[in-house]
C-alpha cells in the first residue's frame, strides 16, 4: 500500500498544462519554410529526392498532404529548404496544405483552419469521435491514442474518441483507404448521424502517402466525401493533433 | 541433397541454392522441424514464366539458416505439409492465394489477403468455423474495433460466456507493401520510409531489417558507431512498446493507476527517441550505410541519465503492479499456451520465451550491433497472460542495460558509410528480433541487380494462430486481455 502511495506521489500530474501555448522540442520536423535564394538553378534533384513526391518546382513548393516530415529534402537544397518545429500545420482545406516560397508559418497559420460558426455551435463543447483506421501502419492510430493519455488528456475539452459511430459526430481516417477497408469505412461512416465531420489524419488519409499508387488502394471515399479538416505529418504529433481539432471548434 | 547453410545476413548466388523436387522439400522440411528447426519462410516468386518456391529454416542453437527451393512450372498442386508442421499452415495459405497452387490436404485453406478461388474476403462466403449445439452462439468483432486500433475481425464460438473457438479474419490493411518494394526498387530512399511503415509501431524494426539486407547485397560495411546507434534505438523501441503494452494491459483490467504511470513513462522513452531523430518512433533515423542522427556527447548524457530515472521509476511502478492481488487474479493462469503449442505453431518474440521456447534473433543469429554484444535469453514457463507481461517487465530492464552498454562505449567515428550498388542475381535474409519479435526479410536480385522479390514476415504471422489457441475454454471477457498480452500487428500481417 505505502508503494502505491509512493508511486502516485512519484507520477504526479503529468498533464500538459497548457496544450495550445506548449512548444515542441527543436529537433522535431514540422512546417517547412522555403527559402529560394539559398539553391539558385534547377530544382529537379530536390524534386526527385521526395520519396512520395511532395515537392514540386519552379516555384519551389512543399505539399504538406504528401509530405511525410522526413527531411530529405532539407538536406540535399542547400538551405533552402529548412523543417522549423512548429506543429500546428493543420488545415481545413486541401489546397492551403501547399506551402510556397518564403511563406512564413505565421503566415500559413493566419489562413490554415477556418472555424466555421456552425461548426462552433454544434461540435463546441462536445465532439465525439470515431476512428476507422483504413490501411493505416498503426502510427497514426498511436498518436491519435496518446492524444487521450495522461499526457495530452484531450478529453478535458470534451473530446473523445468513442466505440460506435452511432455515438460519434464525425469520423477521423488514417490510412490509404484499402480495397479490403474500403466498404467498412463507408458503413462507418454513413452509420453516422447528420450533421457530421470528416478529419483526415496523416499523409496516407490525405494523399495516399508512401502507399500512394498502389493497386490496393481505393481512394473512392474521398472523391464522394468532403473532409473538413486536413491534420499532416507521418504521423502527426498529438499536439498537432490537438490543436487542429480546438482550432477547427473555435476554441483556440 | 542437402540444404545450403548460411547465416543470417551473408548472401548467396541464387544459383548456388540446391533445387529439389516439391515433395522432397516438404518431407525434409517435416524431417528437419522434427529434429529441432524451425521454419522461417516458405515462399514463391514468378521468373522466366517459372515459380520458383524457396524454403528458409533455422537451427537456432548452431546459428544456422538453411535455404533450398524448388520450381514449379505446370503444378497445379502439392501436397501440403501442415498436418505433420502446424508452424506451415499459414505459409502455405499465403502460397496459394499468390500463385493459386493448392496444398493439397492442407486443413483449413482460406484467404489471407486478396481472396483465393470460389472463397473472397466478404463475410458471407469466408466460410467462418461454426459450431453447433443448444445454446451456442457466436459474436463478431470487427472490423472496425471498438478502440482507436487497426481493422481486423474475431469470430467466436461460445457457449455460455466460454469461447470454444475464435477464428480470425485479417487482410484489411492488406496495401501491397511487397509489391511496392519491388515496382521502386531503384528508389532507395522511398524505400527506406516504406519499410518504416511496414508496422508504425516497430519503425526500427523494420526498417533495420530491409536496410541490413539491402546493405549485405549491395556489400556496404556499416561503421561501428552507426550500428551502435541503430541497437540503442531498437532497445528504445522495445522498452516504449513494452511500456504501452503494461499500461494497455493495465487499463483491460481496470487498474487505472498503472495504465496512468506506464502511459506516462511510455512518454518519456519516445519523447527520448524523438530527441536524437525527431520523430516519436524513430522514423528517419535508419538510412542505407548507417543512421542519419549523431548521438553527441550531449545527448549521450541526456539519454543515459533519462534511462537511469526511468529504471528506478519502472521498477517502482513494475513492483506495485505485479504484487496487486487484483491484477494478478486476472494475468495468472488467463490465456495459456503450452510449450509444445508454442513450439509447434512456430511462435517467436517474448510471446514465445513466455511460453519457455528460448528464441530470440539477437542472441540466435545476431545481426547490427548484436554481433559484438551476447544477450541473454529470457524465459518463463507459464505461458499465461502474467508471463507475457512479466516478461516484458525483464526485457524492459535487460534493453535498459543494453542501451547504457552501448552509449557508454559508444565508438568514435564515421555515423554513415556512402552506399554501393546491388549485385545481381543473390539472395539475403535478413532476421531481426523486433520488439514483437522475429522479422524475416528476404530479398533477391536478378540478373540486372535490380531488386527481383521481396519477402517479409512480421513476427505477427507467426503468433496471430497463437491468440486464437489462448482463448480457447477463456470467458469472452478475457479476449481483450489476451489479445492485449500479445499485441499483434494487423498491417504488419496484411502488408
Amino acid at each position: 500500500m505505502l508503494d502505491l502511495f509512493r508511486l502516485r506521489k512519484h507520477h504526479g500530474n503529468q498533464a500538459i498544462p497548457d496544450v495550445v501555448n506548449s512548444q515542441l522540442m527543436e529537433s522535431h520536423r514540422g512546417f517547412p519554410v522555403i527559402d529560394e535564394s539559398k539553391h539558385p538553378g534547377s530544382w529537379q534533384s530536390v524534386v526527385d529526392i521526395c520519396p512520395t513526391g511532395a515537392i514540386t518546382g519552379e516555384p519551389l513548393s512543399i505539399d504538406l498532404g504528401k509530405c511525410i516530415f522526413c527531411g530529405e529534402c532539407e538536406k540535399s537544397s542547400a538551405g533552402a529548404i529548412k523543417f522549423t518545429s512548429s506543429h500546428k500545420t493543420g488545415t481545413s482545406d486541401r489546397e492551403r496544405l501547399i506551402v510556397g516560397p518564403g511563406e512564413s508559418y505565421d503566415t500559413f497559420r493566419e489562413s490554415a483552419i477556418e472555424s466555421r460558426r456552425e461548426i462552433h455551435k454544434l461540435f463546441g463543447r462536445s465532439l465525439k469521435l470515431r476512428q476507422v483506421s483504413a490501411g493505416g501502419c498503426n502510427g497514426c492510430e498511436m498518436e491519435l491514442s496518446a492524444c487521450s493519455n495522461v499526457n495530452f488528456d484531450m478529453g478535458r475539452f470534451g473530446i473523445d474518441f468513442v466505440a460506435s459511430p452511432r455515438h460519434a459526430d464525425g469520423i477521423v481516417l488514417t490510412g490509404p483507404i484499402t480495397n479490403n477497408m474500403a466498404p467498412a469505412l463507408m458503413d462507418a461512416y454513413r452509420s453516422i448521424g447528420e450533421p457530421k465531420i470528416v478529419i483526415a489524419v496523416g499523409a496516407c488519409a490525405i494523399s495516399g502517402g508512401v502507399f500512394s499508387g498502389s493497386d490496393r488502394v481505393n481512394r473512392n471515399f474521398l472523391e464522394e466525401i468532403k473532409v473538413d479538416l486536413y491534420i499532416p505529418g507521418c504521423p502527426p504529433h498529438p499536439l498537432t493533433i490537438i490543436n487542429a481539432i480546438l482550432e477547427f471548434l473555435g476554441r483556440a | 541433397m542437402s540444404w545450403l547453410e548460411i547465416r543470417n545476413l551473408q548472401t548467396v548466388a541464387v544459383g548456388e541454392i540446391p533445387v529439389l523436387p516439391i515433395e522432397e522439400i516438404r518431407q525434409q522440411i517435416i524431417d528437419r522441424i522434427a529434429k529441432g528447426n524451425r521454419l522461417v519462410q516458405f515462399f514463391g516468386d514468378r521468373h522466366a514464366g517459372n515459380i520458383p518456391v524457396y524454403a528458409v529454416l533455422a537451427d537456432d542453437e548452431s546459428s544456422r539458416l538453411y535455404v533450398a527451393s524448388s520450381v514449379l512450372k505446370d503444378e497445379k498442386s502439392f501436397t501440403s505439409m501442415t498436418p505433420e508442421v502446424p508452424a506451415a499452415h499459414l505459409f502455405e495459405r499465403e502460397f496459394y492465394e499468390e500463385f493459386g497452387i493448392e496444398p493439397v490436404g492442407h486443413p483449413w485453406l482460406k484467404p489471407l489477403r486478396k481472396g483465393i478461388p470460389g472463397i473472397d474476403l466478404s463475410e458471407n462466403q469466408y466460410g467462418f468455423f461454426s459450431m453447433k449445439g443448444e445454446e451456442v452462439h457466436e459474436v463478431g468483432i470487427g472490423p472496425i474495433h471498438a478502440g482507436v486500433i487497426e481493422p481486423g475481425h474475431f469470430r467466436f464460438s461460445c457457449h455460455g460466456e466460454k469461447v470454444y473457438q475464435l477464428e480470425i479474419k485479417l487482410g484489411f490493411q492488406h496495401r501491397g507493401v511487397e509489391e511496392l518494394f519491388v515496382r521502386n526498387g531503384s528508389r532507395p530512399i522511398y524505400l527506406e520510409k516504406l519499410a518504416e511503415s511496414v508496422a508504425g509501431d516497430t519503425v526500427i524494426g523494420h526498417a533495420g531489417g530491409f536496410i541490413r539486407a539491402y546493405e549485405a547485397l549491395a556489400g556496404i560495411v556499416v561503421p561501428r558507431r552507426a550500428k551502435m546507434i541503430r541497437t540503442v534505438a531498437l532497445e528504445l523501441e522495445r522498452i516504449a512498446v513494452h511500456l504501452g503494452d503494461l499500461s494497455a494491459l493495465s487499463g483491460d483490467v481496470a487498474y487505472l493507476t498503472g495504465n496512468s504511470v506506464f502511459g506516462a513513462l511510455r512518454t518519456k522513452v519516445i519523447n527520448t527517441t524523438m530527441a536524437i531523430c525527431g520523430n516519436r518512433f524513430g522514423r528517419g533515423l535508419m538510412k542505407l550505410g548507417g543512421v542519419d542522427f549523431d548521438i553527441t556527447a550531449g545527448l549521450r548524457d541526456r539519454v543515459l541519465n533519462t534511462i537511469d530515472k526511468l529504471e528506478a521509476e519502472v521498477a517502482l511502478a513494475s513492483e506495485v503492479f505485479f504484487s496487486s492481488a487484483s491484477v494478478l487474479e486476472r494475468f495468472e493462469t488467463t490465456g495459456v499456451v503450452s510449450k509444445e503449442t508454442a513450439s509447434a505453431i512456430g511462435m517467436v518474440g517474448p510471446a514465445a520465451r513466455a511460453s519457455g521456447v528460448p528464441v530470440d534473433v539477437r542472441s540466435d543469429h545476431p545481426f547490427g550491433g548484436f554481433e559484438f554484444l551476447p544477450v541473454h535469453k529470457l524465459t518463463l514457463p507459464g505461458g499465461d497472460v502474467f508471463s507475457r507481461a512479466y516478461i516484458r517487465f525483464i526485457e524492459i530492464q535487460q534493453s535498459m542495460k543494453i542501451i547504457r552498454e552501448q552509449l557508454v562505449g559508444l565508438a568514435d567515428g564515421q555515423i554513415i558509410q556512402t552506399t554501393g550498388s546491388l549485385r545481381p542475381g543473390r539472395l539475403v535474409i535478413s532476421l531481426t528480433e523486433g520488439w514483437r519479435g522475429e522479422i524475416a526479410y528476404v530479398l533477391i536480385t536478378d540478373s540486372e541487380a535490380k531488386i527481383r522479390k521481396v519477402k517479409i514476415k512480421d513476427p505477427s504471422f507467426n503468433n496471430w494462430f497463437a491468440l486464437s489457441l489462448a482463448v480457447r475454454g477463456e470467458g469472452i471477457s478475457d479476449f481483450p486481455l489476451c489479445n492485449k498480452s500479445f499485441d499483434l500487428s494487423y498491417s504488419g500481417f496484411d502488408l
